[in-house]
């Protein structure tokens, strides 16, 4: 909004004070300072009142604008008992604890007011903000406030929390252990100490008395112990998995190597012949838990795994026997009444009761206008009234529905992500064939040349070339090539996203929201040009309305100072008149202000002007594609094959066929599952693809392409299930995305490389038996480094060659 | 024998060194390690409370 605005008009900087948006005018005013809506001036006052305004001295404008927001009644299903209990996190008589999520917290002024809520409203115990997952945890006395009370309050001041289906029905999920830090913490710590027990030995200093050197191995052997058994655990849980499921992954040549090192130690120590590669094995697990610390650092805020339910309201009002009841969704039945107030979601597919409504099926298939439903008419699940209250009558229960049948399909159940087609893991079973290969015939060679060594050199093959050095290379260039893509606007969900994308040759794309803007849409007004006052009368009519199409137009004309009306009227899905300056000005659509039924899709995007009974031409809005989207369309056509799926009409299939070049590959009118389907022909062809999209109805599309990449104006709102979210300013840089995962790929090739030439070193001197403790504690550090730091310096020259 | 004392030292080192990680444990399962942002924020509230929370404080305890 701030943006377009800001667009449209520079020379007025007038901000206001609470949220920092430009305002419209000087009216709305206190104390010198200024609002942009009441709504704003109303969250300054509760904050004055409170002495809270410390909240506006640690950011600037740190608010956020409660324009167009309007939760009268919204959160009246948070008095059914049952819908309480699941969303506490603990209850009894005097103290509630609750979580919420709250997409709006952006910035320190943010934590301080959510954590002095307790002086705002009696009966908040404690308030603590996680700022990095977005989360408030409050206890409060359910007694004093309810909790009804307590999120009205919260999004009365422009923190609304998420209170979704998908909450509701795991809101008992499994808190995050942070076991990977202690992990890392007891390998670190059992490598340091190792390391120093171990330098009499390293030196070969004789000083000791035998009495005191025999005492060393033992103390190394209890620390040792947790080393392999806890932190080693994860690699022999994988390996085994990943076995049971018939591929060797990396995890297995690892669990073999530090079992290896681990059976050869202890004998040595046991048998007092030695104190054995405990060292190595600290220092082993410690370098590769780092790794795995890297690469699996992800955007906790974000969700990559969410379904209609969280795009669903938690409950509904349903009218039974004359009476109305708030139930929650799920428990709808076939047949029910269920009343949709302005605002709310249509929860299942169901058959319109009232006369007219105004449905945003923005959800649904990311257009933007609202279609009009006369009494009869069947309105899909998903479905945003906009509007007066409507009451429907369901015909298909939540789940049956159009739109969520479509998680029903077996793209959404079967489970892709086995990771047996990662690099990685191929290569990791050739490597483990040789490596055991090697091992066998090298012992049997020392048998028969002095058998007392054999089994030393069967472990210490298998300890050399545990691939540390190998295991390390993708972990470091994915998680590095992750942070770079972060830092432009593309959030992975994991770092395996960037080889899947890196295989990549056909490119599907969706239109409306992905290669338009849906919040520019250009203007052009059909019809002898308006005058400078004409323009007035227009926005004077067109401010008082909710209507997307209204607030286009205000958009449009620009801040102004807009003529007094009365007689405002406005017609729900048809139009609105008044009365400005003494002229009867009516606008809407061309039925409204002619009487002539055009085509209802042309329809849909052109606004009439009627000024004192005389028609002056009509407002054609249209979306308005991303700039840059000619280039980045040439750029990708040299490289995969491209095609257009879009849910809309073809109305715009020439102007796109000039971009594409061509008009074979654009579909229109797709539906959600077609657009499924269409994806799995593609692949069906052995065509690896990548989906770009944005609306549910890209949802099933987005799950069954190998990379899914959904598209989001703003991160912090929901998006369709995927591999990964883009920032939607960064679209036009989706080139320089591809390439880079292409060269990321390359980077890790080079480094197996690099670490092959390490194993081979290392086992040169395992077979011919002369692998010592020292030798191994010295090259497994030299090799992990030395990768890790070929592939970060690469991948950081790749960034900034592809601009990055 | 004289030598002997550092079994005695060595054992002492490591008893403090896992005292340090017997700390870390505490930290991460405490939760330190999962908002990395707000305490670094939140610290700089603390003297900008005005005197209307103290007060309550007095009261409700």
């Amino acid at each position: 909004m701030q943006k377009v605005l800001s667009d449209i008009d520079s020379k007025l900087d007038l901000k206001c004070f609470h949220c920092g948006d430009v305002c419209p005018n000087n009216e709305i005013s206190m104390e010198e300072k200024h609002f942009c809506c009441l709504g704003c001036k109303t969250v300054f006052e509760i904050l004055d009142e409170n002495g809270l305004c410390d909240y506006y001295d640690l950011e600037q404008n740190p608010g956020i604008s409660l324009k167009n927001k309007d939760f009268e009644d919204k959160f009246d299903f948070l008095g059914n008992e049952k819908i309480i209990q699941k969303l506490l996190d603990f209850s009894s008589k005097d103290r509630n604890k609750i979580r919420f999520t709250i997409p709006s917290i952006h910035c320190s002024s943010c934590i301080w007011l959510l954590e002095n809520l307790d002086r705002l409203k009696c009966g908040v115990l404690k308030a603590k903000v996680n700022f990095v997952k977005k989360e408030l945890f409050i206890d409060f006395n359910p007694s004093v406030l309810s909790l009804q009370e307590l999120v009205e309050t919260i999004s009365s001041l422009g923190y609304e929390p998420e209170i979704t289906l998908e909450a509701y029905q795991n809101s008992k999920q499994k808190k995050e252990s942070g076991s990977i830090y202690l992990k890392m913490g007891v390998a670190g710590f059992t490598f340091g100490n190792i390391m120093l027990l171990s330098f009499p030995e390293y030196f070969g200093l004789d000083v000791l008395d035998p009495y005191i050197a025999a005492f060393f191995p033992w103390i190394i052997l209890t620390l040792a112990i947790p080393v392999f058994l806890y932190c080693g655990s994860d690699y022999f849980l994988s390996a085994y998995r990943g076995l049971r499921s018939g591929f060797v992954s990396i995890d297995v040549p690892i669990a073999l190597g530090i079992t290896a090192l681990f059976i050869e130690s202890f004998y040595q120590v046991v048998s007092g012949t030695g104190q054995g590669y405990f060292d190595s094995l600290a220092e082993l697990l410690f370098f590769l838990l780092i790794g795995k610390w890297f690469q699996s650092k992800t955007y906790q805020n974000l969700s990559f795994e969410r379904d209609y339910k969280s795009y669903f309201p938690l409950a509904t009002t349903v009218i039974r026997d004359n009476n109305q009841e708030i139930i929650p969704v799920n428990e709808i039945e076939v047949g029910d009444r269920v009343k949709i107030k302005n605002n709310e979601l249509v929860p299942g597919d169901a058959r319109l009761l009232s006369e007219e409504a105004s449905i945003d099926y923005s959800f649904v298939t990311g257009e933007s206008l609202p279609d009009s439903h006369a009494k009869g008419d069947y309105i899909y699940a998903g479905g945003r009234n906009i509007g007066p209250v409507i009451e429907l009558v369901t015909e298909k229960e939540v789940s049956q529905s159009y739109l969520t049948q479509l998680w029903n399909n077996e793209a959404f159940s079967s489970d892709q992500k086995s990771g047996a087609q990662l690099l990685i893991n191929r290569v990791s079973k050739y490597f483990t064939v040789i490596i055991l290969a090697i091992a066998v015939i090298a012992s049997l060679v020392w048998w028969w040349l002095d058998p007392g060594k054999s089994v030393l050199v069967f472990t210490s093959t298998l300890i050399v070339a545990c691939p540390c050095a190998l295991a390390l290379s993708v972990p470091f260039t994915w998680g590095a090539t992750m942070r770079v893509l972060g830092r432009n606007g593309l959030y992975l969900r994991n770092a395996e996203v960037i080889e899947k994308l890196s295989g990549i040759d056909s490119i599907v794309l969706d239109k409306t929201g992905t290669l338009t803007e849906p919040q520019l849409q250009s203007v052009r007004f059909v019809g002898e040009k308006l005058t400078e006052i004409e323009e007035d009368l227009v926005s004077a009519l067109a401010v008082n309305s909710n209507h997307p199409l209204s607030r286009t137009l205000v958009n449009f004309l620009g801040n102004r100072t807009v003529p007094s009306i009365s007689e405002y009227k406005e017609f729900e899905g048809k139009g609105m008149e008044g009365r400005v300056n003494g002229n009867q000005v009516r606008m809407g659509s061309s039925k409204f202000i002619e009487d002539i039924q055009l085509n209802t899709e042309l329809q849909s995007s052109r606004v009439y002007l009627n000024i004192d009974g005389l028609t002056k031409g009509y407002f054609e809005i249209s979306n308005r594609y991303r700039s840059g989207l000619d280039q980045l369309i040439q750029d990708l056509k040299r490289r995969f094959k491209l095609y257009l799926l879009s849910g809309d009409n073809e109305a715009e299939k020439e102007r796109l066929g000039d971009i594409f070049e061509s008009q074979d590959d654009l579909l229109f009118n797709q539906l959600p599952d077609e657009k499924l389907k269409f994806v799995k022909k593609l692949q069906g062809f052995g065509l690896k693809v990548l989906m770009v999209g944005d609306g549910l109805n890209d949802a099933g599309a987005l799950k069954q392409a190998n990379t899914g990449i959904a598209i989001t104006e703003d991160i912090a709102h929901f998006t369709p299930a995927s591999d990964a979210i883009l920032d939607s300013s960064k679209f036009i840089v989706l080139d320089r995305f591809m390439n880079l995962s292409r060269q990321s790929m390359n980077v890790v090739i080079a480094s197996f490389t690099i670490s092959f030439l390490y194993n081979f070193i290392g086992l040169a001197f395992a077979v011919t038996g002369n692998l010592t403790p020292v030798f191994a504690a010295i090259l497994m550090p030299i090799s992990s480094i030395s990768v890790v730091l070929f592939t970060t310096v690469s991948i950081g020259f790749l960034a900034r060659k592809n601009n990055l | 024998m004289s030598m002997s004392v550092i079994i005695i030292l060595i054992l002492i080192s490591v008893l403090v060194a896992t005292g340090f990680l017997i700390a870390f444990f505490w930290a991460v399962k405490s939760g330190q390690y999962e908002d990395t942002y707000s305490p670094s924020v939140r610290i700089l509230f603390g003297d900008k409370k005005p005197q209307k929370k103290e007060e309550d404080e007095t009261t409700k305890d």
